[in-house]
């Protein structure tokens, strides 16, 4: 099934650079309709607005909720429990890995990344596109 | 017996020595007078109740000494500037790679403007450089976050030291006290999976992770 590129993603960062950054990206793979939010309870309120989102890239380190935390909450919500999860961050150790699996990530890039990269995992969350 | 009964004996002791054999006194019969001394004081200072007074002296000897080692090291000093000297250096240059990674966002920016406006090949050409400098700008997220994790250890640095100065000219046992763990827990319930960036060398790849996701199904 093709992927829908007008498709809604929330792309979830601290780091305002890193948000712009992400922006760019997804634009250039041809994804323009980008909402941002800079921790996990802002992500979460706007997730549980009535905007359909069809994707979260999400980091993992933000104060005050993280990225594990909203994900854990996403996945316990019966409306949002099955949207796509990608997880973007500098935790690479192994207990990083396997928390994130077990709360559900659908995928995990880690920092620094390139557009390809972005484009394989999220191709193989949504599809090929 | 009393510390003036004592020397009153002792006294005695050696005028009769004195008067028996003049100053030139043997050693056995000095060893005898210690003995004697030592006898008629027993019950007040046993042989235990000396080597515990001579480990607190030692333990005092200690304590001075140490005291002297902090006063010369200045921990007032090092509280006062050195540390927050430091982490204001380091927020300084947070902020000048965020200013720089969006000064180069905004060039980068124009330039995506301008596409449209070129041939096919040299907009692709453009495109591929645009996407190169924005995976280059992953830099200062990661700078960043290596920074801040400098800040937090020169904080708990901090923290003891001004439980040092605290301390210092009072009760040195205090300093134990009132310290945290340090083990940098926030109050967030994955703050013990916070690790921050890992070391080039150390660091998982891309592909191990993959493999790792793989494995967990």
């Amino acid at each position: 099934m093709a992927v829908d590129k007008n498709m809604r993603i929330l792309i979830v960062d601290d780091y305002k650079t890193m948000l712009r950054i992400i922006r760019n990206l997804l634009k250039q793979l041809g994804f323009d309709n980008i909402d941002e939010a800079t921790d996990g309870s802002m992500a979460l309120q706007m997730l549980r607005s009535g905007t359909t989102y069809g994707l979260v890239i999400s980091d993992w380190n933000m104060e005050p909720m993280t990225g594990l935390q909203l994900l854990r909450e996403v996945r316990a919500d019966a409306g949002l429990k099955a949207l796509p999860f990608i997880m973007v961050t500098a935790e690479s150790k192994t207990e990083n890995v396997i928390a994130a699996k077990e709360a559900g990530v659908s995928n995990y890039i880690v920092k620094p990344f390139n557009a390809e990269t972005l484009k394989t995992k999220m191709s193989s969350v949504l599809g090929d596109f | 017996m009393t510390h003036d009964d004592a020397e009153i004996a002792l006294q005695k002791r050696l005028d009769l020595i004195r008067a028996a054999r003049g100053n030139a006194v043997p050693l056995e019969d000095v060893a005898e007078v210690v003995r004697a001394i030592l006898d008629t004081m027993s019950g007040e200072i046993s042989a235990k109740d000396l080597h515990v007074y001579n480990e607190l002296e030692g333990l005092a000897r200690i304590i001075r000494e140490t005291k002297r080692e902090i006063a010369e090291i200045r921990p007032e000093e090092i509280k006062d500037e050195f540390l927050p000297t430091a982490t204001d250096e380091l927020d300084a240059i947070v902020q000048s790679t965020e200013t720089a990674a969006n000064a180069i966002l905004d060039a980068v920016e124009s330039i995506e403007a301008v596409i449209p406006n070129v041939d096919a090949a040299a907009g692709e050409a453009l495109s591929n450089a645009t996407m190169a400098i924005y995976e280059g700008c992953n830099f200062q997220d990661l700078t960043g976050q290596r920074i801040s994790k400098v800040v937090n250890t020169l904080k708990r640095i901090e923290e003891r030291v001004n439980v040092l100065v605290e301390a210092f000219g009072t009760d040195l046992e205090g300093l134990a006290a009132g310290v945290s763990s340090g083990g940098g827990g926030d109050g967030r319930e994955d703050s013990h999976l916070l690790n921050g960036p890992q070391h080039p060398e150390t660091a998982s790849s891309q592909d191990e992770i993959d493999r790792l996701l793989a494995s967990l199904g």
